[in-house]
């Protein structure tokens, strides 16, 4: 038996900004059994394309499996898995720490450790904002949790290649190179 | 609407009825481009442009604007009895044809009553195109009557769906519809149309250019690395077998693969749907692989050091289980749908594209041999299972199910449309009847839909009007949609129907008396008295109990003009083998019984083999 060892992969996913292409994608993932660790979505700078972040659980093989089903989306543009490629990778949270104007130098120290910034404020409240990836901000979480942790949001991942890899630049042709 | 049904004296083959919607009349209705007409022509109009001349379907609240226009369109709409009958209708005229079936239903019920149809063509990708009424579309989303997200239930098992809500969207829409559903991997399609975009009034626009989908891509090109990569394996397999699928079918490739097999001298081992892809009678076929499969054939795939699959998705029916599955061979697999490829059997040479063009590709550089080794070891493999024809065995007076199957086999000279239902009679039917051409078996495979057979073979029939269209089918599954005979009877559309009639839900019977101890439960089944049921429909029907009389009614079946049901009393309590249990090893089958007699003493006639290399 080959050795499956599944770890977490970062898709990048263009689609037509058509009704009803978000619960396609999400029930292709539910449907094939693909473990989603988190999904974004939202617009691009061209009118029509959305562009989705998905991090998966999955081996290689299971990998291009998702690439080649997710192609077979009609309303599917592009997909690209970046998990080995140089990449932005980026989470936000907002964090709502209960604390009183005694602890609140403390805390502003510790969101400066971590380029947090304070974005609110209340006499028994602070809200911090933090973007970074899931590392960084679980390290300012679990520093926070001593204080108190009354409230916290997170995003899923957006990611993006380093250096010039234009995207939907094959569109309309009919072959490719595949991921098999 | 009240029914007449035809009365059973009458001329009921249905040609001439067919051509009054064929070509001609469509050429001669009128250019209505640029035209302001309702939603409901231009569904009409855009079904005449995609070349439509028969649609399956039941009128319903939120599709009547379409069905009124209908009216004056030279296109033939079939009544079914349930919509799921539509369905089958739309893949059985779609398998038969190679063209897209087209099926119609209301919101609602209607459609959820599509489901199962649906579902069945998605799993053997056959091109479909469905169409619903929605509710008005001010009402979407507000639990109106007969309101259901069908878009929403259709998702998973769709090739893509459409929700129409304004006039002008339903011509583009109806032509991506087509052209999605028979490009590229073909599948079911379903356009939902809201009942006032069907109302409202539109210009009529048909472009006659390419669909432009910038995300759909159906068609691949393999590279040349990974063709020379195959042509290398081929040479140097010592014991390569051809696993054929219903890729050969959907791509037309069954000349290309004679020729390649016969160069190549590699034999030819076929899945169910792909029967009738290479030839029964050719002497490199073996016949059926995978859980009913030839003992031979599946042996042959454990002992092979190369599998080249075509247009066959390494199904769980096919493969038993993969950790054992065809151990010692390479794999090349010539697959149109990428998502395919290494998704249950790890390959080790992928190429991309239809079938046809890749072996179109691959034939040029194919080097001649003849593996006489290797066919020999094949042909001990058969050792005794391969040696009779089962015509040729006694009549022990038992009316053998495969009897029934091999006579229609002979008495049809292997030339009749064959439509079969699911289980028993189903697996009988691909082992005893040599299927020479393609398109002439038409089954329900990945689904396996009890049902299918008779509304299938309805849409077969009008696909093609002068094939002798029969159905095999069990006595359970006949009766999940029977009420299809009264389209018969009202169509005049002439099938004739043998149901193998064992008083048990017979495959679940044989699972249970292999696996659960005999314990037969919810397997009897009792059923109308057939005979009576077709007469009650003003079509013919018989009983035939005994062997001697099966070719005599074939014949008298053909000869009858309308529908004719046949109730063949089979043996009840028979199995079909060689079986290999779900999830066992290929080669770890369950082999007739050597002897059937009562006392365990060694029978001097078995009088069924497995299956006979027969002639």
């Amino acid at each position: 038996m080959i050795h499956r060892k599944h770890i977490l992969r970062t898709f990048v996913i263009y689609v037509e900004d058509k009704p009803g292409v978000l619960n396609r994608a999400a029930s292709l993932f539910r449907r094939r059994g693909y473990n989603i660790e988190s999904l974004n979505v939202g617009q691009t700078h061209v009118a029509g394309v959305s562009r989705m972040t998905v991090v998966v659980e999955a081996d290689d093989d299971t990998a291009k499996r998702v690439e080649a089903n997710l192609y077979k989306l009609v309303n599917v543009l592009e997909v690209q898995d970046i998990t080995h490629r140089p990449r932005i990778e980026r989470e936000l949270a907002l964090i709502k720490v209960r604390c009183g104007h005694e602890k609140r130098g403390e805390i502003m120290q510790v969101a400066e450790v971590f380029e947090g910034r304070v974005v609110d404020m209340s006499p028994d409240a602070i809200v911090l904002e933090i973007t970074g990836t899931p590392d960084k901000i679980h390290g300012l979480v679990t520093v926070l949790e001593t204080y108190g942790i009354e409230e916290m949001v997170q995003t899923g991942s957006v990611a993006m290649t380093r250096g010039s890899v234009p995207p939907l630049t094959h569109l309309g042709t009919a072959t490719r190179e595949l991921p098999v | 609407m009240t029914a007449q049904p035809v009365p059973s004296d009458a001329p009921s083959d249905s040609p001439e009825r067919i051509r009054t919607s064929g070509p001609d009349a469509r050429r001669a209705h009128p250019d209505r481009r640029g035209t302001r007409l309702t939603g409901a022509q231009i569904i009409w109009e855009s079904l005449l442009r995609e070349d439509v001349a028969v649609v399956f379907g039941y009128p319903g609240g939120a599709i009547m604007p379409g069905y009124d226009a209908m009216i004056d369109f030279p296109i033939h709409h079939v009544l079914v009895r349930h919509e799921q009958g539509a369905a089958h209708m739309a893949d059985g005229y779609a398998r038969a044809s190679g063209e897209v079936g087209v099926c119609v239903a209301t919101s609602g019920p209607g459609a959820t009553n599509l489901v199962t149809g649906i579902a069945t063509a998605m799993l053997d990708s056959i091109p479909m195109v469905a169409i619903t009424g929605q509710v008005p579309s001010s009402l979407l989303g507000t639990d109106a009557f007969q309101e259901t997200d069908i878009t929403g239930v259709t998702l998973p098992i769709t090739k893509h769906n459409f929700l129409v809500t304004r006039a002008d969207e339903i011509a583009p829409t109806i032509r991506e519809a087509f052209y999605i559903a028979r490009s590229g991997r073909p599948g079911p399609v379903l356009v939902d149309i809201c009942k006032d975009a069907q109302q409202a009034l539109a210009v009529f626009e048909w472009s006659d250019a390419p669909v432009a989908l910038p995300g759909y891509r159906p068609s691949y090109i393999p590279l040349a690395r990974d063709l020379e990569n195959a042509l290398e394996l081929i040479h140097a397999a010592k014991r390569p077998i051809i696993l054929a699928g219903q890729g050969i079918i959907k791509s037309n490739a069954s000349e290309v693969l004679i020729q390649f097999a016969e160069a190549t001298g590699v034999p030819v081992a076929l899945t169910l749907l792909g029967l009738g892809g290479f030839p029964a009678s050719h002497p490199l076929n073996l016949g059926m692989m995978g859980m009913h499969g030839e003992a031979w054939v599946n042996h042959a795939i454990q002992e092979s050091d190369l599998l080249i699959a075509l247009g066959m998705r390494f199904d769980d029916r096919v493969t038993g289980k993969l950790t054992t599955y065809a151990p010692y061979a390479k794999k090349i697999h010539v697959e149109l749908d990428p998502s395919e490829i290494n998704k249950n059997v790890k390959v080790d040479v992928a190429l991309i594209g239809d079938v046809r063009t890749v072996l179109s590709a691959l034939m040029p550089h194919a080097k001649e041999s003849a593996r006489p080794e290797w066919r020999a070891r094949i042909d001990d493999l058969k050792g005794d299972s391969a040696v009779r024809d089962i015509q040729s065995l006694p009549d022990t007076g038992d009316l053998h199910a495969a009897h029934v199957i091999h006579d229609l086999w002979r008495a049809t000279e292997g030339n009749a449309l064959v439509v079969t239902d699911v289980g028993q009679h189903q697996m009988w039917e691909a082992q005893y009847y040599k299927h020479n051409a393609p398109r002439s078996l038409i089954t329900s495979g990945g689904l396996g839909t009890m049902g299918f057979a008779l509304p299938a073979a309805i849409g077969a029939k009008f696909a093609r009007p002068d094939a002798n269209v029969w159905v095999v089918v069990g006595d359970g599954g006949f009766q999940m949609t029977a009420c299809a005979l009264t389209t018969c009877a009202q169509e005049g559309a002439k099938v004739n129907v043998a149901i193998i009639n064992n008083g048990y839900l017979g495959m679940v019977r044989q699972w249970q008396e292999f696996f659960y101890g005999g314990r037969y439960v919810a397997t009897p089944i009792r059923s109308p008295d057939f005979v009576k049921l077709a007469d009650a429909h003003g079509l013919v029907g018989r009983r035939v109990t005994t062997r001697a009389e099966v070719m005599d009614a074939v014949r008298w079946a053909e000869a009858q003009p309308g529908t004719v049901v046949i109730d063949f009393r089979v043996k009840q309590e028979d199995a079909v083998y060689p079986m290999v249990p779900a999830g066992a090893d290929l080669h770890d089958m369950i082999r007739r019984k050597p002897s059937e007699k009562p006392d365990g003493r060694p029978a001097a006639h078995n009088p069924i083999f497995e299956t006979g290399a027969d002639e």
